[in-house]
């Protein structure tokens, strides 16, 4: 029979805390500051360190920024992807990075770290979540 | 300006295994020790499939 006391989520759901509603937030725009505002120090720094290098290494490799409107479904994909790196999709799009036409072979892998980047961050962000939560220790 | 840089598709597939396995290692784990023994896992089954891959493309090319 299902304890009540012992913190296991029943069947009205997680308990909805500030916490849980602003870690993932945070860690969207920050990534790895959802974990950091649950003093998980250094989870929090290697998720920036790693997001945030995957992120930068895309756009100095000439990676390219999809745009809010795409032409067709990949492009639209492609900017779901690049939204995951939060404040920095925001950053880029506001500074014109990786808008430039593209002149070397690696761009293409520019591009898909970049995407890798935003997709890892949402997994980040959902991480923090369950740890607002108590899913997670 | 500056000239982009350049990697080659070693260290590419390299610096993306080791990010991502970090962030896999995290997120999927509970405890310290099982992140690191996951994210380990991760980051070599990334470059050993680059390698086996990279044999595979190479045997076709033939």
């Amino acid at each position: 029979m299902a304890n009540s006391t012992t913190g296991k989520t029943g069947a009205a759901g997680p308990p909805v805390t500030l916490m849980a509603v602003m870690a993932p937030v945070l860690g969207w725009l920050i990534p790895g500051a959802g974990h950091m505002a649950q003093r998980r120090w250094i989870r929090g720094g290697l998720l920036l360190a790693s997001i945030l290098g995957m992120a930068i290494l895309g756009l100095l490799l000439q990676g390219r920024m999809y745009q809010p409107i795409g032409n067709d479904l990949l492009e639209v994909l492609g900017f779901v992807g690049d939204l995951g790196t939060g404040g920095l999709y925001l950053l880029g799009q506001a500074m014109g990075w990786g808008q430039a036409a593209p002149f070397t072979a690696t761009a293409d892998y520019g591009k898909i770290f970049i995407i890798a980047a935003g997709l890892l961050n949402f997994i980040a962000a959902a991480d923090a979540y369950h740890i607002a939560i108590g899913k997670k220790p | 300006m500056n000239p982009p840089l350049q990697l080659s598709h070693f260290s590419a597939a390299f610096f993306f295994a080791l990010f991502a396995s970090v962030v896999f290692g995290i997120t999927h784990c509970d405890t310290t020790r099982d992140m690191v023994r996951y994210g380990l896992k991760c980051f070599f089954t990334f470059m050993g499939g680059v390698v086996v891959v990279g044999w595979i493309m190479w045997f076709l090319r033939r």
